[in-house]
C-alpha cells in the first residue's frame, strides 16, 4: 500500500465484531501488524465475541465464556482498540476518522466491518417497553432481566433462524412463548415447505405456540407504556408480556452513506472481489455491512471471514478475490437438527429431488440432483447426521445411489456414507474454508495426532463446530492410514482398554488397582494417584469379578472404597443441593401395600420428596449425608436392600401384569421379571443395565427399549437385547426365540457376562452392539454358538456373582467403620451441611438453589423438612 | 474399631487466615481414607475438603464446587496429573488442583486452598 516513506502506514478498523477480529488475525498471520500501526474502534462495550453462539449465555456460558478477543494477541501485535468508542464520521478527504470521545486518527487504509442491525418493522409502539432485539450481549442481558422481573409470555416476531432461537430463550426463562412468522413456514429462507412442515410439528411438540401466515399489526400497551399484547394481520390478538423483534437484519452503512461511499439499494456497502469499495480505494468493507461484488450481502459469518482473509491479502498485496459464498447452514435450533446446504431450493435448470419425509418423527431430508447425478443441495430436518458429508460432496456425483443417502440407518437401503468417500478438495469446514487435503495434510506434515492439535493447525472446527465430528472421523482415519497407532488408552493413566484391562485382571488375578496401576499403567502415571476416569472403571471390573479373583465383594471395603464413584461411595445418588436421593429395590416393580406403607412412612418422618420413577420404583429425595444410614436401616429392617441407582449395575426388571390379571398375556411376566431382577442385582457393568419383561406382544413393559428385554410367546420366552432408551434410543435387536425359562436365564447370563466383558467404559449394550465388529451376529455366534468356546466360563462367572451377591446397604449399616463417614463434617459429626436448604413446592420440597449461588446461610433458616420428627 | 496408636496420635491441623495465623485442629489422621476425603467445618462457618493421597499428603481446599454452589468437593475422586494431584467435583466433574485450587478445566475459576500440617 501506499504511505508516507518513513512513516508508519496506519490501518483503521471501525467495528470490533466477528469479521474485525478474524481481520485482525489475518493481518497479524501476514506480519502487516509489524510494518503497520493498526487502530480499532469498538463500538459495543466489550471487544469482539461469539456472537454465532450468543443464544448459549442462557444454557450457561457467561459473556467472558464468548469472548473471542485474547488480550495478549491484541498486546503483542500492538493493536490500539478503543473499546466503547464508535466511529461518527469519516473525512476521506482528508482520510481522518473521528470517534465518539473526540479522537481523531489518520488513516492510510479504512476497513469498515460494522455488520448489521436487527430491522424492527415499524409497527405502532415498537418502541413500548417490553420491546426488544437479539442481536447483542446487551440485548441478552436486557431480555433476560425484563422476564425474570415481570413477563409470563414473551412473543418472537420473526420465525427464521434468528426468531426461532430467540423463542427458545424465552422459553428457557420460562415464559410462554409464541412465534409470530409472516411466511406461510419456519425458516423460509432454509427449508422448503415440507421442511416447514416436519419442522413446525416438532417445534410445537416442545409446547411452543407458532402463528404462520400472519404479520404483526400493532404493539399494544397499558396506560404505563408497557406491553401487554400484539394485534395480528387475521384480526386476532395476542396476550403477551414481551415481544423480542427477529425479523431479518439490515447491513450498517449509515457511516459509509454520510461520506459519500457507494451503497446499494437495498443496503450494504458496494465493494469489488478485493473487498475494495468501488468509491475509495483506501477504504474496504468486510462482513455483514458489506455487499459483495456477487450483488449479495452475507448474513453469515462464514463468508464474513473469506472477506475477511481477502482484505487483508490485498492490502499485503497478494492476490485473494472474494466472489461469492455458500450458505450452507447446520443448527440445532431447540434440539432439532436443522441443516442446509447448496443449492437447497433446486433453483438449478432441470434438477429432481429425492425427498424421505416422515413427519410423523419430525423427519425431513431432500437432496437436490442434477441432471447428470450431481449433487447439487439439500435440506434436513430432524436429523442432520449426514450433513458434514453431504455437503463435502456437493458438486460431486456422490458414490451411492442418492435414495440410500437420505433414508434412515436400519431401513434396508440406508447408507452411511463416511468421510473417507470424499475428494480431497472437499470442504469440510466451511466457517473457515478448509478442505479434507489440508485436514490430512495437518496429520501427515505436521504431526497432528488430536483433533485439537488439528483445529489449532488449521482452525478447521473452530466456527460453529458442526464439522467437529467429521473432523474426528478424518483424523482417526488418517492417522491409521499412516501406521500410526491412535491411543485408545482408557485414560491419561492407561494405554490399555477397558476391555484388554479386565482380561489382564482376569488371567492374572489382580485384584487391587494400585498393583495394576504399579505393574500395568503408562510410566508416568505409575506410582501415581490414578484419575477420575480409571478408578470407577477399574473398581467396576473389580467387583463385577469380585469372587473369581479373590477381592471383596463388597464395594466399600478397602481400598475399594477409595475407588469408587461418588455416588457409589455413599450409595445414593447426589443432588444437586449435596443432598442425596434413596432408591429401594423394587423387583419387578411389584410392592405390597405394607412396603408402600414403609416407604411412605419413611418419606414423613424424614421429610422427603417422594416421586414414582420411570423405571417402576419409587425414589425418595432430599436426605442428607447423615440421614442415610438412619433412613437405611429402617428400610433393610422392612425387608428392602438397596436398588443401586447410583451404581453402574442391574437397575431395574420392570414388568407388566401379565397373563395372572391381564386377558391378552400368555406367561407369567411377574414373576419372570422379579427372577431376573434378584439374579442380576449388584451386578456391576460398563455402564447401567436396564431390564423388562412383557406378556405378551403389546409390550406394555417395553421390553424392546431395554438393555436386555423379553416379551412372552405361547412357547416360551424372546429375547431382545441392545436397547436403549435415552438421548440415543434404539429398538433392541431380537437374539433368540422360544426360549424356555432355564434356556432364557443361561442366554442371559453369557449375553450380560460377554458385554461386561469386552464393553468400553460408559459403553451401554446399545453402543456396544453397533461398534464391535461382526455386530449382532457375531454376538449371537459368541453366545448362542458358543464359537468362542468360552460360555462355560461366561456361566461360570455368573453363577459366582449370584452365589456371592449381598445387600450393600445391610452390610454398611452393620459396620460401624463404614458408618462413621455418613457424616456432614468430620469434626462436627452433628452438624449438618447449612448449605443443603430446601423450600417447599406443592406440599413437598424441593432443593433450594438461590442459596447455591450464596454459598452460606445460618442453619436456623433451613426449612425443618429433612430433620427427623 | 482397632487403631495403630502411633496414628491415633497424629491430629490433622489447618493454619487459619486469622491475624494470628492460627492453626486449627480438625480430626485424627486416620479418619481420611487414602485417596479420598472428609469435609470439616471452620469456626466462622467456611467448609474446607481435607485429602490424602497414596503417598500420605495432605491437602486442603474449599469445600464448595464453585460451578455447581453445593458444598461436596470433599466427596470427589482425587488423582494426579503430571505429577500434581487433584480432585474431580462429583457434580460436574471438573477438576481442582489440590495444591493452588486451580479448576483445570476452566482457567478463570479457583478455589481457595489452606495449609495442613499433622501434629
Ligand atoms: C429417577 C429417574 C427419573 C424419574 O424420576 O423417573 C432417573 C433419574 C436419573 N437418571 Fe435416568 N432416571 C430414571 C429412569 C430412566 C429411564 C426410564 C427407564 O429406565 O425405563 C431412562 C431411559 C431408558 C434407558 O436408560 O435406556 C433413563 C435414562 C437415563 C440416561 C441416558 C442413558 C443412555 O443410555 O442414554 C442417563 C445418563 C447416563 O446414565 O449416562 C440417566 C441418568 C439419570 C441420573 C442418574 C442422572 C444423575 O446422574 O443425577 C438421575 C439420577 C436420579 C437420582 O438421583 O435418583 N438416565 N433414566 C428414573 C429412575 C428409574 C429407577 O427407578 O431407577
Ligand atoms: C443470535 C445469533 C445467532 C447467529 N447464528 C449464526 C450461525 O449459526 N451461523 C452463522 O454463520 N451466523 C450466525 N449469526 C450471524 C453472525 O453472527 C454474523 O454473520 C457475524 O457476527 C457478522 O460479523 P460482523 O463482524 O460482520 O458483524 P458483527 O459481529 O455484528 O460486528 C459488527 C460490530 O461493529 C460495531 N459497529 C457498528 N458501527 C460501528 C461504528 N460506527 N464504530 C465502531 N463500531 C461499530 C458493532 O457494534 C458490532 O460490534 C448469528 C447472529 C445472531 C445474532
Ligand atoms: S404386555 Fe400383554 S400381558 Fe402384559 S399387560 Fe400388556 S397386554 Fe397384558
Ligand atoms: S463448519 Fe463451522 S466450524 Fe467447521
Amino acid at each position: 500500500m501506499t504511505a508516507t516513506p518513513g512513516a508508519t502506514p496506519t490501518i483503521v478498523l471501525v467495528g470490533h465484531g466477528m469479521v474485525g477480529q478474524r481481520f485482525l488475525e489475518a493481518l497479524a498471520e501476514r506480519g502487516l501488524t509489524a510494518t503497520h500501526r493498526v487502530v480499532v474502534l469498538c463500538e459495543e462495550p466489550r471487544p469482539a465475541y461469539d456472537r454465532v453462539q450468543l443464544t448459549s449465555y442462557f444454557s450457561g456460558k457467561t459473556p467472558e465464556d464468548l469472548s473471542m478477543t485474547d488480550m495478549e494477541f491484541i498486546k503483542t501485535h500492538g493493536i490500539e482498540l478503543y473499546v466503547g468508542d464508535p466511529a461518527q464520521t469519516i473525512d476521506r478527504e482528508a482520510r481522518k476518522v473521528t470517534a465518539r470521545s473526540g479522537l481523531v486518527v489518520d488513516y492510510d487504509v479504512l476497513v469498515l466491518a460494522t455488520g448489521s442491525y436487527p430491522f424492527v418493522p415499524p409497527v405502532p409502539n415498537k418502541d413500548a417497553e417490553g420491546c426488544f432485539v437479539y442481536r447483542t450481549i446487551e440485548d441478552l442481558l436486557a431480555i433476560e432481566a425484563y422476564a425474570k422481573a415481570k413477563a409470563k409470555v414473551g412473543a418472537v416476531v420473526g420465525g427464521g433462524l434468528l426468531g426461532l432461537e430467540a423463542a427458545g430463550a424465552l422459553k428457557g426463562l420460562g415464559l410462554t412463548s409464541h412465534i409470530v412468522e409472516f411466511a406461510p413456514r419456519l425458516m423460509p429462507v432454509q427449508v422448503d415447505e415440507g421442511g416447514g412442515a416436519a419442522l413446525l410439528r416438532t417445534i410445537e411438540d416442545m409446547g411452543l405456540s407458532v402463528h404462520t401466515g400472519v404479520g404483526t399489526q400493532e404493539i399494544v400497551t397499558d396506560e404505563s407504556g408497557a406491553v401487554t399484547g400484539m394485534k395480528l394481520s387475521d384480526g386476532s390478538e395476542l396476550a403477551t408480556d414481551m415481544v423480542v423483534f427477529s425479523a431479518g437484519v439490515r447491513p450498517r452503512d449509515q457511516l459509509a452513506r454520510d461520506c459519500g461511499l457507494a451503497v446499494g439499494e437495498r443496503g450494504g456497502i458496494t465493494v469489488d472481489e478485493q473487498c475494495r469499495t468501488v468509491s475509495d480505494p483506501h477504504v474496504f468493507a468486510i462482513g455483514e455491512c458489506a455487499l459483495a461484488a456477487d450483488g449479495r450481502v452475507y448474513g453469515l459469518v462464514a463468508p464474513g471471514y473469506e472477506q475477511a482473509e481477502t482484505a487483508a491479502a490485498t492490502i499485503a498485496a497478494d492476490e485473494a478475490a472474494f466472489t461469492g459464498a455458500d450458505l450452507s447452514t447446520k443448527l440445532k435450533l431447540l434440539g432439532v437438527d436443522v441443516a442446509s446446504f447448496g443449492d437447497a431450493h433446486g433453483t438449478a435448470d432441470g434438477c429432481l429431488d429425492v425427498v424421505y419425509s416422515d413427519s410423523r418423527a419430525g423427519l425431513y431430508k431432500k437432496l437436490v440432483i442434477g441432471r447428470d447425478g450431481t449433487l447439487l443441495g439439500g435440506i434436513l430436518v430432524g436429523d442432520a447426521e449426514a450433513y458434514g458429508t453431504l455437503r463435502a460432496l456437493t458438486g460431486s456425483v456422490p458414490p451411492v445411489a442418492p435414495e440410500s443417502l437420505v433414508l434412515p440407518a436400519g431401513a434396508g437401503a440406508g447408507a452411511q456414507l463416511g468421510p473417507s468417500a470424499l475428494p480431497d478438495d472437499a470442504i469440510i469446514c466451511s466457517c473457515h474454508n478448509v478442505s479434507k487435503g489440508t485436514i490430512r495434510g495437518a496429520v501427515t506434515d505436521h504431526q497432528c495426532t488430536t483433533v485439537p492439535e488439528v483445529k489449532k493447525c488449521t482452525k478447521a472446527g473452530t466456527g460453529c463446530g458442526s464439522c467437529v465430528k467429521v473432523l474426528g472421523q478424518l483424523v482417526t482415519a488418517e492417522l491409521e492410514a499412516n501406521g500410526v497407532v491412535v491411543d485408545k488408552g482408557l485414560c491419561g493413566c492407561f494405554s490399555q482398554t477397558r476391555e484388554e484391562l479386565y482380561e489382564i485382571v482376569l488371567a492374572l488375578r489382580i485384584n487391587t488397582y494400585q498393583d495394576l496401576l504399579d505393574r500395568y499403567g503408562r510410566d508416568e502415571a505409575r506410582g501415581g494417584d490414578g484419575c477420575e476416569i480409571c478408578k470407577p472403571a477399574v473398581g467396576s471390573i473389580i467387583a463385577s469379578l469380585a469372587p473369581t479373583i479373590g477381592a471383596s465383594g463388597y464395594v466399600l471395603d478397602g481400598e475399594q472404597a477409595a475407588l469408587q464413584d461418588s455416588n457409589d461411595h455413599f450409595l445414593a445418588n447426589l443432588q444437586k443441593n449435596g443432598s442425596y436421593s434413596v432408591v429401594p429395590r423394587i423387583p419387578g416393580g411389584e410392592i405390597t401395600p405394607e412396603g408402600l406403607i414403609v416407604i411412605g412412612e419413611i418419606a414423613r418422618d424424614f421429610g422427603l420428596y417422594t416421586k414414582i420413577t420411570g423405571g417402576q420404583r419409587i425414589d425418595m429425595f432430599g436426605a442428607r449425608v447423615e440421614q442415610l444410614p438412619l433412613i437405611w436401616a429402617r428400610l433393610v429392617d422392612a425387608g428392602f436392600e438397596s436398588g443401586h441407582a447410583y451404581g453402574k449395575a442391574l437397575r431395574t426388571v420392570k414388568s407388566c401384569v401379565g397373563q395372572t390379571w391381564c386377558r391378552y398375556g400368555v406367561q407369567d411376566s411377574v414373576r419372570m421379571a422379579i427372577d431376573l431382577e434378584l439374579r442380576y442385582r449388584g451386578l456391576r457393568s460398563p455402564h447401567k443395565l436396564k431390564s423388562a419383561v412383557s406378556g405378551c406382544q403389546r409390550e406394555c413393559a417395553e421390553a424392546q427399549s431395554k438393555d436386555f428385554g423379553v416379551i412372552a410367546t405361547a412357547n416360551g420366552w424372546n429375547l431382545y437385547v441392545g436397547g436403549n432408551g435415552g438421548a440415543t434410543p434404539r429398538h433392541a435387536d431380537l437374539l433368540a426365540q422360544d426360549l424356555s425359562d432355564a434356556e432364557l436365564v443361561r442366554l442371559i447370563d453369557r449375553f450380560l457376562m460377554f458385554y461386561i466383558r469386552t464393553a468400553d467404559r460408559l459403553e451401554r449394550t446399545s453402543t456396544w452392539l453397533e461398534r464391535i465388529p461382526g455386530g449382532l451376529d457375531h454376538v449371537r455366534d459368541v453366545v448362542v454358538e458358543d464359537s468362542l468356546g468360552i460360555c462355560e466360563e461366561l456361566e461360570s462367572l455368573m453363577a459366582a456373582h449370584v452365589a456371592n451377591y449381598a445387600d450393600e446397604w445391610a452390610t454398611t449399616i452393620n459396620d460401624p467403620e463404614k458408618l462413621a463417614r455418613f457424616v456432614s463434617f468430620v469434626n462436627a459429626p452433628d452438624t449438618p451441611d447449612p448449605v443443603v436448604g430446601f423450600v417447599p413446592e406443592r406440599d413437598q420440597i424441593k432443593p433450594d438453589l438461590p442459596l447455591l449461588s450464596i454459598g452460606m446461610r445460618p442453619a436456623e433458616e433451613v426449612l425443618e423438612g429433612s430433620a427427623q420428627r | 474399631m482397632t487403631l495403630a496408636p502411633e496414628t491415633t496420635d497424629l491430629k490433622i491441623q489447618l493454619r487459619l487466615d486469622s491475624p494470628e495465623g492460627d492453626w486449627f485442629t480438625v480430626c485424627d489422621l486416620n479418619r481420611l481414607v487414602p485417596g479420598r476425603g472428609v469435609a470439616a467445618l471452620l469456626p466462622d462457618g467456611r467448609q474446607v475438603a481435607l485429602f490424602r493421597d497414596r503417598k500420605g499428603e495432605l491437602y486442603a481446599i474449599d469445600n464448595r464446587d464453585p460451578f455447581g454452589g453445593a458444598a461436596v468437593l470433599s466427596r470427589g475422586l482425587i488423582g494426579s496429573h503430571q505429577g500434581r494431584p487433584f480432585v474431580a467435583s462429583p457434580l460436574l466433574k471438573q477438576r481442582f488442583d489440590l495444591l493452588d485450587g486451580r479448576c483445570l478445566d476452566d482457567e478463570t475459576v479457583r478455589v481457595a486452598t489452606y495449609e495442613v500440617r499433622t501434629a
